[in-house]
């Protein structure tokens, strides 16, 4: 059987997709800005393509933060030239960690918990996956252990600032799509 | 408009940064050394503390062992060893670590504070 030009289908994307596609672009030029800040620790990064994830969690429910986020990172994977890398596996695990924490996040009551918990426990999810990849499969060494109280203190600081300036975004008055 | 930081939100804030004290204490707490062991051929041949900044050196059957503590670390500055694997292991400062110079049966080790495990056998 041979395909020819006019045998083209056409997917027409609605607009959840449209929604899909911007966010995960927007989070894709955050995610070149953290690479190009300095690191006082390799790992430890503001994570500002959160905020984006966060949004699409708040805004469109769980499946456009899988999507959001997994666009992010494979996209990422693509630009910096990463895929597949120890540095892409360890963030796809921290991402996957962290998309099942603000899934159980999201289910707490709205009245009392908002993106900063989300923000924070997705945060805690991601060190928490990268450390236990890292430990099982790239340092196996309990010394990686040194370092757990640097990372979790990063977490504390990066999560809450992100879940902040992603609860500031998606107050009604502002326009984020 | 709502807070931005909702009432769970500070709670969520607070076990966290508990958590990460607890693990700080916990993980980078006591694990300091307090004093070294110098071993030459199996007998300890001195006990030193870490905070007294001084120079050892162990006579063994190659030659002398320089073993120095410097700002609560030791390492092993020198040794006649042909691989010098003791030397390149660098400064020690945890309980527990230990660098030994085989062909000249020389060994530090740092003990104090708690120790990460009971013996190390080779």
């Amino acid at each position: 059987m041979t395909a020819c030009s006019s045998d083209t289908r056409r997917l027409a994307p609605d607009d959840s997709d449209h929604r899909v596609a911007r966010l995960a672009a927007v989070a894709l030029v955050l995610a070149l800005v953290d690479a190009g800040l300095p690191s006082p620790l390799p790992g430890v990064k503001p994570g500002l393509a959160n905020i984006v994830t966060l949004i699409a969690l708040y805004r469109y429910g769980l499946g456009a933060a899988v999507w959001v986020s997994g666009l992010r990172i494979v996209g990422a994977g693509l630009l910096f030239g990463s895929l597949m890398t120890p540095g892409f596996l360890l963030s796809l695990a921290g991402g996957l960690a962290s998309l099942a924490g603000l899934a159980a996040a999201h289910r707490l009551p709205a009245r009392g918990f908002g993106p900063v918990t989300a923000s924070l426990v997705a945060a805690f999810c991601h060190i928490g996956g990268q450390l236990a990849l890292a430990r099982l499969i790239l340092i196996p060494s309990d010394g990686i252990l040194y370092f757990v109280p640097a990372f979790a203190l990063a977490a504390l600081v990066t999560g809450t600032v992100n879940g902040v300036l992603a609860a500031k975004l998606l107050e009604p008055d502002h326009e984020t799509d | 408009m709502r807070a931005l930081l909702r009432p769970g939100d500070w709670l969520t804030l607070a076990l966290l940064a508990a958590a990460t004290a607890l693990l700080a204490v916990s993980l980078w707490g006591d694990g300091h050394a307090r004093t070294v062991r110098i071993k030459q051929h199996g007998r300890l041949f001195a006990e030193a503390s870490l905070l007294h900044d001084r120079v050892v050196a162990v006579p063994g059957p190659l030659g002398v062992t320089e073993v120095e503590i410097a700002a609560g670390r030791a390492r092993i500055r020198r040794d006649p060893s042909p691989r010098q694997y003791c030397v390149r292991q660098g400064w020690l400062d945890r309980a527990g670590q230990v660098a030994i110079c085989l062909p000249n049966a020389t060994s530090i080790e740092l003990s104090g504070g708690e120790r990460a495990y009971d013996s190390l056998q080779f």
